[in-house]
């Protein structure tokens, strides 16, 4: 049999109808993620139509877009930013109880952002079709998913009938070679994979991350990176699942258990790319001297290593960017004056991201100023963390520890910059308003915010990770 | 919900060149709170047409942009990229546009626009070029002939996913396509529990 990479043996296991010149396949979705932005519209056409959910079953929703990450108050309300916002909220509570599906409510332990909460309970599968009306539902392929966002109309097909009308894209491989060096991590990988390609170069493309930098990371930070493909365009990112993927899952509420999931792994262990199968594009990162990056642009493309200085505009668009960010040619980011800091989102909100934050942040003091918010990505996080004692180290820095949900990575629900405000921040997109009106976004790793937190400018964390490794 | 039917439209191009416009520019997220698709047109890049206080901005290409009569935007490179918002192509449509033109369209963007009657036009780059260079021509495009033409002078091929053209000429909704292909979903669900 013809060789075929992992992508390919996703895609033909979940194959309905096959795709002919006049009509894309039909593609089966064995889990569909929900949240309170994007399904308000799919479940009013469903009425419209008098359809029901088809499997309420394989439908999963949770509460984290315009959900406040403030607590209560006494009387039990939650400071939504609008009447809007809680009216939407609600929207979601009453079309999952009309047509039963389970939906992790304000409250609920186990609630979530979406794509931290997929894996958490094992709903995220090797192997599965995964799909949320949210771009960065490509987070899951770091588990050998076929995940991948989409559009609302698409939430109500899936919703109605449980499949997709899809045609096959091309396939990359992106392969990582070398070992990070210490302070560096997935986010400096996935920056430097997307200035590499450009924020349009994976379009059209299922990306496979593979190579000895990938079996390093760990499953967090593979959740970075896939994450991250869309910004390079591409709507699915994944890695081959191993022991590392397995040991992971095993035990989490949603993961088979016993002989199933014996069942389970040896099927698992068969979806690796065979040797041998073919891409339509295949690439190679170094990574042996990857630094920390920051991005300095309006584009997550825009990016270069943080102890670097702020390049010449070679375009008017680069000019009209560079201006809107405030970087002047030859300056050096570390002379960049830090306003807010945002450690949190589906990029980097998990355990592991706040561990990595809180070794640059413990014992020492967030600079006079700068408001840092630390957003843990579930309420499984946040105890993992309080159990730690990470929100210690946060709030004795000086740091606000929040409630779980998006933030301000989208800031829809409140959390957001002020006018003028350079944010550095752990999420995923630094466009123009994305964190509130005229601010400026940085992206960067957890380590990178936190040392930036700390200086009240764009700062490299490696020199903080030094001296802990002196210390011990 | 039937779409509504596109074949031809002749109207004049909005051009924004700027590359790499994401959604959250063509409607930011603070309008996402809505549970209707209804009335977006208002937010249709919004922090671009109005300032802080809501005052039209004077430098907004938007400014005396009729659009009835300007339904074509043509967008810089990687229209579209970004976040999976539908609120894109909604804000869009209720704001005027049927047809959006660049070189090279987000594929989120892209397929969430076909699926409301948005044409999503990919053209090669020297007509996209000629396109930048001419802000308010007047553009001819054909779906049933998958031609684009510029002041009635040039004619380009572009090429529109058949399945989703058809749809987009007949004014089918695609949900119908899946609903039908129930007894083979069903079949699969049987083989894979």
């Amino acid at each position: 049999m013809k060789p075929q990479s992992l992508f390919d043996k996703l895609w033909s296991r979940h194959i309905v109808a096959y795709e002919t010149d006049e009509a894309p396949a039909v593609i089966y979705i064995d889990l569909h993620l929900i949240h309170e932005v994007t399904s308000p519209q799919a479940f009013a056409v469903l009425e419209e139509r008098e359809l029901k959910v088809r499997r309420p079953d394989r439908t999963f929703a949770t509460l984290d877009h315009s959900t406040p990450t403030l607590p209560a108050a006494s009387d039990g309300r939650r400071p939504f930013t609008t009447k809007e916002a809680e009216e939407q909220v609600a929207a979601l509570i009453r079309n999952c109880d009309r047509h039963g599906v389970d939906l992790l409510r304000l409250g609920d332990p186990r609630r979530g952002i979406v794509h931290v909460i997929g894996p958490e309970l094992g709903l995220t599968q090797p192997g599965k079709t995964i799909v949320c009306g949210d771009s960065h539902t490509s987070t899951h392929g770091a588990f050998g998913a076929l995940a991948f966002g989409i559009g609302t109309t698409e939430v109500g097909h899936v919703l109605a009938t449980q499949s997709l009308l899809q045609r096959k894209p091309k396939s990359m491989r992106v392969n990582f070679s070398g070992a990070v060096p210490r302070g560096v991590g997935a986010k400096d990988m996935a920056l430097a994979f997307i200035a590499e390609i450009g924020a349009d170069g994976g379009q059209g493309y299922a990306i496979e991350f593979a190579g000895e930098a990938i079996e390093a990371l760990s499953i967090e930070g593979r959740m970075t990176l896939c994450n991250m493909s869309i910004e390079a365009g591409a709507r699915v990112g994944i890695v081959a699942p191993d022991e590392k993927t397995f040991a992971w899952l095993e035990g989490r509420d949603f993961s088979p258990k016993g002989a199933d999931w014996d069942r389970a792994v040896a099927d698992w262990k068969g979806l690796a790319t065979d040797e041998g199968a073919q891409f339509d594009r295949d690439l190679n990162i170094d990574v042996s001297n990857l630094k920390p990056m920051i991005t300095f642009g309006v584009s997550p493309d825009a990016a270069a290593p943080v102890d670097g200085v702020a390049p010449d505009a070679r375009t008017e668009i680069e000019r009209l960017a560079a201006e809107y960010m405030r970087f002047t040619a030859g300056e050096r980011f570390a002379d960049a004056s830090v306003d807010r800091v945002f450690i949190g989102s589906c990029t980097n909100s998990r355990l592991e991201d706040l561990r990595a934050a809180a070794e640059v942040m413990r014992g020492r003091k967030v600079k006079r100023g700068v408001v840092t918010l630390v957003v843990p990505g579930s309420e499984a996080v946040k105890r993992a963390a309080e159990a730690e004692g990470l929100d210690r180290i946060f709030i004795e820095a000086g740091a606000q520890w929040r409630e779980p949900g998006c933030s301000m990575c989208i800031a829809m629900n409140g959390d957001k910059g002020t006018p003028g405000d350079l944010v550095v921040s752990t999420s995923n997109r630094n466009f123009v308003g994305r964190q509130g009106k005229d601010v400026r976004t940085v992206l960067a790793s957890p380590a990178t915010a936190a040392a930036s937190a700390i200086e009240g400018k764009i700062a490299d964390p490696r020199p903080y990770l030094q001296e802990t490794d002196d210390a011990a | 919900m039937p779409l509504e039917p596109f074949s031809k439209l002749t109207s004049r191009t909005l051009v924004l060149a700027q590359e790499n416009i994401d959604t959250d520019q063509i409607i930011p997220a603070r309008f996402l709170t809505t549970t209707s698709r209804e009335g977006l047109g208002k937010a249709a890049f919004y922090d671009w047409r109005y300032d802080e206080n809501g005052r039209p901005k004077n430098s907004s290409l938007f400014n005396g942009v009729d659009p009835a009569t300007h339904q074509i935007l043509v967008g810089g490179p990687n229209f579209g990229c970004g976040s999976s918002r539908e609120h894109a192509p909604w804000a869009l449509l209720d704001f005027g546009f049927r047809v959006v033109i660049s070189s090279d369209i987000a594929d989120i963007f892209k397929s969430n626009s076909l699926k409301n009657g948005l044409l999503p036009v990919s053209v090669d780059e020297q007509t996209h070029r000629q396109l930048l260079a001419a802000p308010g021509a007047l553009v001819t495009v054909d779906l049933e002939a998958e031609r684009v033409s510029i002041d009635g002078a040039g004619e380009t091929a572009f090429r529109i996913e058949p399945f989703a053209r058809r749809c987009l000429l007949d004014g089918v909704d695609p949900l119908g396509r899946l609903l039908s292909q129930m007894p083979a979903i069903e079949e699969y669900e049987a083989r894979h529990g």
